[in-house]
């Protein structure tokens, strides 16, 4: 890393000597450890850091859960598979669902491009499209969550093996999507102010009273990466393990 | 100067990791449509996993740009989770005995 000088908006400019030297003088220099960072994003990485760790633990639990059964997992493959007319795809809506969510996450990155051009139109499209797709991804576990209830999986008990498959699916499956849920009702709140010209005007925000600017994309963008973050993990260690 | 204003990169950057995100889940819906088994499965599983998570994190998350003081605070503590991992991968194993043991046939 090369020593680097700059100012941000955090209205603060800061040497950074090359490796651990430079992580020591930060971690030990006064008032603040995180230079160049606004204060909205550094607490948006602390709020992630925990949300990790609930994760994590939903999905150690779900792991020693189906470490510990003696009795059978049920075949999560042909479970989540759906035909269309023909033979069944296994998992074919879960692919479409992580597709989904990974153009999501490129759209949000382009957005958050955008912003800092103070391009206020195609930041404005592009969260759309990404709160959109955030949408249509609820809309479809939704239509997921069904299929399993009519097929008669509960929390307690299902047709097809361990009783436990039913608790660790809905909790982990529905916790994400609550996120996602979450995200996109946030997504909507800044393409508003976005479109308004909040962020140009740095109009101040109604709670923190902080003058608005475009970095609240790039936190509002963390927010959301790490939700397809989540989802590449469980994805893989639910529904393919 | 990356840091001038926020994160600002190049889109080639942000581009290619879509594409690359998108053909590596490619790859990981294959691994269950050809089904494979056993360890095949679990390594290339793995694999996948962490291409993505790691591409995720460092690029579209920005880390790979950001100070070490932000992103050491960020990475090391969740390492304490692989502990937690062992701790309960060997509870479950003498779960799982004393079940086949106590509830198992015959």
């Amino acid at each position: 890393m090369s020593p680097q000088k700059s100012n941000t908006a955090v209205g603060q400019s800061a040497e950074l000597k090359p490796g651990l030297v430079g992580l020591a003088e930060d971690w030990s220099s006064d008032q603040r450890a995180f230079k160049n960072v606004p204060w909205g994003k550094a607490m948006m990485w602390i709020f992630l850091l925990s949300d990790t760790f609930i994760f994590s633990v939903f999905l150690i639990g779900y792991m020693t859960a189906r470490m510990s059964t003696a009795v059978d997992w049920p075949p999560v493959s042909e479970i989540f598979a759906l035909s269309f007319g023909g033979d069944p795809i296994p998992l074919v809506l879960i692919a479409i669902m992580t597709f989904i969510l990974i153009t999501s996450s490129g759209t949000m990155v382009l957005a958050v491009n955008y912003g800092y051009r103070k391009d206020r139109k195609k930041t404005t499209i592009l969260l759309l499209i990404t709160a959109l797709m955030g949408a249509s991804f609820v809309g479809m576990q939704a239509l997921e969550w069904s299929k399993l209830i009519s097929d008669g999986v509960r929390p307690w008990e299902n047709p097809f093996g361990a009783s436990q498959f039913g608790s660790a699916f809905f909790m982990i499956t529905g916790f994400h999507g609550f996120h996602v849920s979450v995200g996109v009702v946030f997504l909507l709140l800044i393409a508003r102010k976005v479109w308004r010209g909040d962020y140009d005007t740095e109009k101040k925000g109604f709670f923190t009273s902080q003058k608005g600017n475009y970095e609240i994309v790039e936190t509002m963008g963390l927010y959301w990466h790490f939700v397809d973050l989540v989802w590449v993990f469980i994805f893989a260690f639910f529904y393919l393990w | 100067m990356a840091h001038a204003e926020g994160q600002q990169h190049p889109l080639g950057v942000y581009i290619k990791v879509w594409i690359l995100l998108f053909v590596v889940s490619g790859f990981s819906y294959a691994v269950d449509y050809f089904n494979f088994q056993g360890y095949v499965r679990w390594s290339l599983i793995l694999l996948f996993m962490f291409i993505k998570a790691g591409y995720i994190i460092s690029v579209f998350m920005h880390i790979k740009w950001e100070r070490w003081a932000l992103s050491a605070a960020i990475l090391v503590p969740p390492s304490v989770l692989l502990v937690f991992i062992g701790i309960m991968a060997i509870e479950s194993d003498y779960t799982f005995l004393t079940r086949i043991l106590y509830f198992g046939p015959g």
